[in-house]
């Protein structure tokens, strides 16, 4: 392989363009020969959103590029997106039976590569349903409620989505680092929505700009998709320093298209070890920051983020300290970041959700210089807004029925993050969208019962 | 290591390879290049009156991504003057006495031109004569090529007229693009042929072009059909051999013409009764050092049979090749599935229940895992679960024990009728 500067400290801009190659039309074509063409393929039962994978591989052999992104994004409507970010490992690929021959196919990139032919082509695959008379508001315009949205429009309901962000997309739009998923991607998605006639209120947020008294009013269903909110704070001393980041406001800074200079030769942490931990680590990277670790209170065994993130990461520079947890963060006299105290851990018993609790160890006190620290130890929830619906939740989680995606309130469903819980997964892209289209589908069963019982 | 030198009708070769008529032996330049890689014998691009090409001569088709899956063209013969070629023959028998060269050659059926033709090639020194009835395209049109070889009259006519005077050995090359091709072979054995070689191209119209609706290829808009050959055509060619090898009244060597790519084709048509192989449509692929791998793997695997030399193989499997009529109807197979080897791709389940007889189950074992069971009741061993497998040794054809004894259709049929008999008999 072509030996090339992975990060450049001149042009930032580089460093953040989308890292994984796209196949050559020739590399799609080898690759998707390859596939079986299995009957009942493992792979279409791996994926959460049910894509029928064989069917869309075998359309790029005969050049029906057309047909294959219409069947990935009829099952999945941010199939784009997840082509870049699913852990294709985990699901699909790693279901491929060819695992236990050769080699599994590269269903992600294969899924990629008929998706950005869509793209470039600017094809609009769907249309909208006759009109139902019926109304839906989805609150959040993330890929759970860019789902719903979707799957509502096809069946003809008149749609509006509210998202408080500039634009819609939610974490795929500023969640997710460019390098791994450019905002066009996201963007795109959006805009196959928007082509079913969906209105999408931006800069609206549900609570502020428009009550929720308004909607439970004005729309027939509401569906609630606000995802998650910002990192909870760390309860230590110092944090108000300058210098101290939000790992997700951070992340959503270097997709607005102003890449900071301000990280060009720093040394950084970032606190946690998810997904999002390691963005903000290898984002700080790339933003020329001289030196990046990562520390987390447990060890690699316990680590959320995926093993690809993880190798990733390590790639880019990215120094892992284990079991190791800030007690203060010490400022300057002009209140600026210039060290973290931390202290090393030892593993106890397990905890509630089964990881083994991490105990300090008395004395193992150090400080670590460093003038950039970025927290991503999980996200907090839209409380306030749960509760203005006045649904049932647990700490913030929107308590549904796991069928059928309806809250307390039998006029609001709830789907993507909003309802996912601690230790029960992944938060996956892929998962809000099935979610999605379950909530969509239960809507519309509940409305079309009512039809037919009239 | 194994004696690979070949005798076909007094044509003496290194080795069993030679390459066919065509694009790779257009030129002394070439021919020796081949020589040199290592190819037993040439048959020189086919000399007859120069002739005009048309630009744009060659087509493939791919098969899920593999290249070259079948070939066809729309080449004439030589377009270069006869003086050059025999000069260039010339010098190449000089360089490499050992190798074959064989003249094709192809001339309007008139006796005298055949004649005069014959004289001079066999003047410059070549080990033999290949007579080209089966060219397809183009020179059809001009009343040779498989225009005369598609005519058995013609064939042994023309075939006389050379053997009048050649004082080399004689092959007659066939076409087939006829209905069947133990007619022309038969004809050209009683012309007098000393070998006859198969087959020439197929009629082949390549594909379309779907945006411009153009044929491919196409000459300024206008396509003709051309001739087919390489891999695909493999099948075909090995059934024409075999049958003029077993046919009664055709008793000359046999030089093997007809996708075949490596020593393992070559094994297989010589099994089926050819002398040696012709090749070219592997070496447009791949150039000419792919011979080296022939040589190699067709000696090693005499070796690993105890086998002294390549003609001992000759014709082996043509006594257990022979009409439908003599297959034995209580012989019986069925497909077994090898579950620990099975990948559960599941293709062998929908062949079977959409295509042919409904018998591979899928079933849940007691920790719900599922597999593929075959009914062996209800299997016909039609094979076409192993073949759609795509793991080595997932599926076997087992052979079933069977207390009836073996009986053909014709067996059946002349016991019936000999009962038949037996009944007016003893009604009489």
């Amino acid at each position: 392989m072509e030996k090339t500067q992975r990060i450049s400290i001149t042009n930032l801009e580089k460093n953040f363009q989308e890292v994984e190659r796209a196949l050559t039309n020739q590399e799609a074509l080898e690759e998707s020969n390859r596939c079986l063409y299995c009957y009942d393929a493992p792979c279409i039962k791996a994926c959460p959103t049910g894509i029928d994978i064989p069917t869309f591989i075998k359309k790029i052999t005969t050049g029906n590029l057309l047909g294959s992104a219409k069947t990935i994004m009829t099952s999945n409507p941010v199939g784009a997106s997840c082509a870049r970010v699913c852990p294709t490992e985990e699901l699909c690929e790693g279901a491929c039976v060819l695992n236990h021959s050769t080699k599994p196919i590269m269903i992600g990139n294969l899924q990629r590569y008929a998706t950005d032919w869509a793209i470039k082509n600017e094809q609009t695959l769907f249309d909208p349903g006759t009109p139902n008379g019926k109304s839906v508001a989805v609150v959040g315009g993330g890929p759970a409620g860019l789902s719903a949205a979707r799957e509502l429009a096809k069946f003809g309901y008149d749609v509006t989505i509210f998202e408080a962000a500039e634009k819609a997309g939610g974490l795929n739009t500023y969640g997710i680092v460019s390098f791994r998923l450019p905002q066009a991607i996201s963007y795109w998605e959006v805009e196959q929505v928007e082509k079913l006639n969906v209105t999408i209120k931006t800069n609206t947020k549900v609570g502020k700009d428009v009550s929720v008294k308004h909607l439970l009013e004005k729309f027939d269903c509401i569906v609630l998709a606000v995802g998650m909110a910002n990192v909870p704070s760390l309860g230590i001393e110092g944090e108000d320093l300058e210098g101290v980041y939000d790992a997700i406001e951070f992340v959503k800074e270097t997709k607005s298209g102003r890449l900071s200079m301000d990280f060009v030769g720093k040394r950084a942490v970032v606190i946690g070890a998810g997904n999002t931990a390691i963005d903000g680590a290898t984002s700080s990277i790339r933003l020329g920051a001289e030196n990046v670790k990562i520390l987390y209170r447990r060890t690699l065994e316990e680590m959320t983020a995926y093993d690809f993130e993880y190798e990733f990461a390590k790639q880019d520079g990215v120094e892992f300290r284990w079991l190791t947890v800030p007690k203060r963060i010490i400022g300057d006299d002009h209140g600026r970041v210039i060290g973290i105290e931390c202290i090393k851990m030892n593993l106890g018993e397990p905890d509630a959700d089964g990881r083994r609790r991490p105990i300090p160890i008395e004395g193992s006190e150090h400080v670590l210089p460093v003038e950039v620290i970025i927290k991503a130890i999980g996200q907090t929830r839209h409380l306030e807004l749960i509760k203005g619906f006045g649904l049932q939740h647990e700490s913030g989680v929107v308590q549904v029925n796991k069928e059928t995606y309806q809250t307390s309130n039998p006029k609001i469903y709830a789907c993507g993050d909003v309802v996912f819980g601690k230790g029960k997964g992944d938060a996956m892209v892929v998962t809000a969208a099935q979610q999605g289209k379950q909530a969509a589908y239960s809507i519309h069963k509940q409305f079309t019962a009512v039809e037919t019982a009239q | 290591m194994a004696d690979l030198s070949t005798n076909l009708a007094g044509i003496k070769s290194p080795n069993p390879f030679w390459l066919a008529s065509a694009p790779p032996t257009n030129s002394g330049y070439q021919v020796q290049r081949a020589f040199e890689a290592g190819w037993g014998g040439a048959v020189w691009k086919t000399l007859g009156d120069p002739i005009l090409n048309v630009s744009s001569r060659f087509a493939a088709i791919s098969f899920n991504g593999q290249r070259v899956a079948g070939f066809n063209n729309i080449e004439l013969i030589t377009d270069r003057p006869l003086e050059v070629n025999l000069k260039e023959i010339y010098e190449t028998k000089k360089r490499f006495p050992n190798h074959a060269i064989i003249a094709s050659l192809m001339m309007e059926p008139k006796q005298e031109k055949w004649h005069e033709l014959v004289k001079r090639v066999e003047d410059v020194g070549v080990d033999g004569l290949e007579l080209n009835f089966g060219c397809p395209h183009g020179m059809a049109e001009r009343g040779m090529g498989s225009a005369s070889g598609q005519v058995p009259a013609l064939v042994e006519r023309q075939t006389f007229w050379v053997k009048e005077v050649a004082k080399t050995p004689v092959i007659v090359k066939l076409t087939p693009n006829i209905t069947d091709i133990t007619a022309t072979a038969e004809a050209a054995c009683n012309g007098g042929a000393d070998a006859i070689s198969m087959i020439n191209t197929i009629n082949s119209l390549m594909g379309v072009d779907l945006d411009s609706w153009n044929t491919i290829p196409h000459v300024a808009g206008k396509g003709a059909h051309g001739g087919y050959c390489g891999p695909a055509v493999k099948p075909i060619a090995l059934n024409m051999v075999a049958e003029c090898a077993r046919h009664a009244n055709i008793n000359v060597p046999i030089s093997g013409i007809g996708g075949i790519s490596n020593w393992q084709d070559a094994v297989e048509f010589m099994l089926m009764g050819a002398t040696g192989v012709q090749i070219c449509t592997a070496a447009m692929h791949h150039g000419f050092r792919i011979v080296e791998d022939m040589i190699e793997g067709l000696s090693h695997y005499l070796d690993g049979k105890g086998i002294k030399s390549v003609s001992e193989i000759i014709g082996k499997t043509l006594p257990r090749y022979s009409d439908w009529g003599n297959l034995d109807l209580n012989y019986n197979i069925v497909a077994k599935i090898n579950t620990d080897v099975c990948i559960n791709c599941n293709k062998c389940h929908i062949a079977c229940e959409d295509t042919s007889h409904q018998c591979i189950d899928r079933v849940t074992d007691e920790n719900g895992r599922s597999y593929l069971k075959v009914r062996e009741e209800d299997c016909v061993g039609c094979n076409l679960c192993s073949i759609v497998c795509p793991v080595d040794g997932a599926i076997d054809m087992v052979e079933m024990a069977n207390e009836l004894p073996p009986m053909t259709w014709n067996e059946r049929q002349s016991a019936m009728s000999l009962a038949a008999e037996c009944k007016i008999d003893s009604n009489k």
